[in-house]
């Protein structure tokens, strides 16, 4: 297996609605920084590999057809990857076996959804009237989680707060609650008990990208790359008697093949920060305990006692996370490429401190699919 | 040089106005194919399905086709928004990492539950100023047939050749001219029927696909390439990306025996022979293609599983395969398979027990 590497990386200023843009202009928006950003052009790409989330949200059929001009891809090969909510995670990790199977050098991969085209709640809920959307399918596993851990019902404002103080730092980041307290996440409308109103993700439009590439590429870089030390994909049945879609199988399975692979025994000690996809605050808490981060019924634990925070000894989701913003095609990619920029140390003024190791995690459908990486500032 | 992968089975339905559901197509055909290729379900180290979500009319319809591969516990799987032969190609990328021998590809389709799947496909074009002219595959298509014909290399004849050969219905290359035109000069036998249908196909790395298949096909080259998407700014008449692919999976570096091309139209197998360079000697689509069985987004896999089988079955030593996605050939996938291994010294497949 040959080794892989971040060497670009971009992204669009997420909004709940890119007047100025179409599809292709959103896709590229994002494309052409990751490109400027690996100081290549257009030219120098072997392949693209697009994802995004199901082609209803924006009414157009399998949009790689049409995006092959936007991006690039006339005469050279072009994928396109769909696994619900995971898919900009899931479309990295197909990325980078490109570049690990040596049949490419460089790759650049493309994640994007522009939502306000369409009604997401509709297509959430199978393209059928009266969906209850993500939220409220989600609901009765928090719920589930709350009563099996005897989590305080703080612990999902905190998350909803920190998330979205977080996103002040990012020039990306869609939403921008300045003046958000604890106070109004509390007395936000519950939309799906127990989730409150500013406790779930907006609908954003908007793209991520990154430019992978061979060790040879890589080390010829000018700035420094992120190396992939592990990637992982894990989906599951979604429905079946004795599944626990609360803590899945298929995360902890996800999670233990890529720290394997990394040569991580504790995670919590030897990941420097973690870019989760955290779409309901509740979240935070149940993937501490599905990534391993912490033990079964302790997860909240973490939020409550700052871990998870900026200065915490797990920082998570500094970008302001899916919490706030939410291309939900790209917020797989987001996390992906945020946890690759701390370990360059560009992510600017929500860089952590001396983030050498960090996971990117993305997962989707009922909580089915899986897809993880982990990125490092040192070489495998 | 690419690791030796090979296909080790494959499997396949072909159905009119099924009246069940793409996970209950797709189960017998993932379960015979992986109990054909003499593999347990649970030494499958990587699965890749293929469909589109909007056959089904429904966002996520592709969540439920996991059901077919029994993923419990959780197994390592992707799924591409694409005909299966993008599927299968990104378990072939997967295998070239090495640290996994055996992947299953698999794609699933139901159309005719679509009113008019013309409309379907339109849903595909450029949203800004192709879609809302309502031109869908089947204009297009009829485009650049037209293209072709003005070119002046073939006529509406060699089209009505194609369709007879392929159909194999009895009827003449003058009874076909005699048919009335759906979309000029396209007539209903230059076009593909509606299918419903399911294909899978088990590939094994290296010395394990010789233990466990007497014949496996070797996949020595493979490649995909997509043209622009606005007909208007490339020459319809010529596939330039399956000419690419076909260089990039080495189609000229041997003599071909048989083809099998994903041709939605006649006049796609005329621009296809041309662009992959295939000879008078080259036997094109003697499994009918897709003018004799068309079930969308399995059509290309269909194709490369066919390619298998004349290896496998018919004694064939170098297939070419080829599968298309989106309108008018705008990309193309082209796969060789052969008797024999890309990398070492050739084995003898005479006298070895089936």
């Amino acid at each position: 297996m040959e080794r892989c590497a971040v060497v670009g990386i971009g992204q669009t200023k997420h909004a709940k609605v890119r007047e100025d843009l179409s599809m292709a202009g959103l896709v590229r928006e994002a494309a052409q920084r990751a490109l400027d950003d690996a100081e290549m052009t257009w030219r120098d790409i072997d392949a693209v590999v697009i994802g995004k989330a199901p082609d209803q949200f924006e009414g157009l059929m399998m949009p790689e057809v049409y995006l092959a001009d936007a991006l690039g891809a006339t005469g050279k090969p072009i994928f396109r990857v769909h696994t619900a909510g995971s898919v900009g995670g899931s479309t990295a990790v197909v990325a980078a076996h490109l570049v690990t199977s040596g049949v490419h050098e460089k790759v650049l991969t493309v994640a994007f959804e522009k939502q306000s085209e369409g009604d997401t709640t509709w297509g959430l809920g199978g393209g059928r009237s009266g969906s209850i959307g993500a939220g409220g399918y989600f609901a009765p596993h928090i719920r589930a989680y709350i009563e099996r851990s005897n989590a305080p019902e703080y612990i999902g404002w905190m998350v909803a707060l920190k998330d979205r103080k977080n996103a002040l730092k990012n020039p990306y980041a869609h939403l921008k609650l300045e003046e958000l307290t604890l106070e109004m996440i509390k007395e936000s409308p519950m939309v799906w008990e127990p989730v409150r109103r500013l406790e779930a993700c907006p609908a954003s439009d908007g793209a991520g990208a990154m430019v992978l590439a061979s060790e040879k590429v890589a080390d010829a870089a000018s700035k420094p790359p992120a190396w992939v030390h592990g990637l992982a994909v894990r989906s599951e049945l979604g429905q079946f008697p004795g599944r626990d879609p609360v803590n899945p199988q298929g995360g902890r399975d996800c999670a233990a093949d890529v720290y394997k692979q990394a040569g991580i025994t504790n995670p919590r000690q030897e990941i420097d920060m973690a870019e989760i996809y955290v779409p309901f605050s509740w979240y935070e808490p149940m993937w501490m305990e599905n990534l391993g981060f912490a033990a079964e019924g302790e997860g909240w634990k973490m939020t409550d006692e700052g871990a998870t925070d900026f200065g915490g000894d797990l920082p998570t989701n500094v970008s302001g996370g899916v919490l706030s913003s939410n291309p939900i095609g790209a917020s797989g990619m987001l996390r992906f490429l945020e946890a690759a920029s701390q370990v360059r140390g560009t992510a600017g003024e929500h860089q952590v401190d001396g983030a050498r190791t960090a996971l990117g995690h993305a997962y989707g459908g009922a909580s089915q699919f899986f897809a993880m990486w982990i990125v490092r500032s040192a070489k495998p | 040089m690419s690791r030796d992968v090979a296909i080790v089975s494959f499997a396949s339905t072909s159905v009119t106005n099924t009246d069940v559901t793409e996970t209950q197509l797709l189960y017998p055909v993932v379960t015979e194919a992986i109990e054909q290729s003499g593999i347990r379900r649970d030494e499958i180290e990587f699965t890749c399905a293929g469909s589109c979500d909007y056959l089904q009319g429904a966002p996520f319809a592709f969540v439920s086709n996991l059901e077919a591969t029994g993923a419990w516990p959780p197994i390592s799987e992707s799924h591409v928004e694409m005909d299966g032969a993008w599927a299968l190609y990104e378990a072939w990328v997967r295998l070239q990492d090495g640290d996994i021998d055996v992947a299953l590809a698999f794609s699933s389709g139901v159309s005719s539950r679509a009113v008019d799947l013309n409309e379907v496909t339109n849903v595909q074009l450029d949203p800004y100023y192709l879609m809302p002219l309502w031109p869908g595959h089947l204009a297009l298509n009829a485009l650049q047939a037209r293209a072709l014909l003005d070119k002046g290399t073939y006529t509406e004849r060699d089209f009505a050749a194609v369709a007879a050969r392929s159909r194999s219905d009895g009827r003449s290359v003058d009874d076909l001219l005699n048919e009335p035109y759906v979309a000029s000069p396209l007539r209903a036998h230059d076009l593909p029927p509606v299918n419903d249908g399911a294909a899978a196909v088990v590939m094994v790395a290296g010395d394990r696909a010789k233990e466990v298949c007497s014949r496996p096909a070797w996949i020595t080259g493979i490649d995909h390439r997509t043209d622009a998407h606005y007909p208007g700014v490339r020459d319809l008449a010529t596939a330039t990306s399956a000419r690419i692919a076909a260089e990039k999976a080495g189609v000229g570096d041997g003599d071909v025996d048989v083809a099998e091309l994903y041709a939605a139209t006649s006049a796609q197998e005329l621009i296809l022979r041309d662009a992959l360079g295939l000879g008078d000697k080259v036997e094109i689509n003697p499994s009918g293609g897709a003018l004799a069985s068309h079930p969308f987004m399995v059509a290309g896999l269909t194709r490369i599983g066919e390619a298998f089988r004349q290896i496998n079955e018919n004694g064939c030593n170098r297939v070419v395969a080829h599968a298309t996605s989106g309108p008018a050939l705008q990309q193309n996938l082209v796969a060789v398979l052969s008797a024999e291994m890309n990398t070492l010294a050739a084995p003898t497949m005479n006298g070895v027990a089936r």
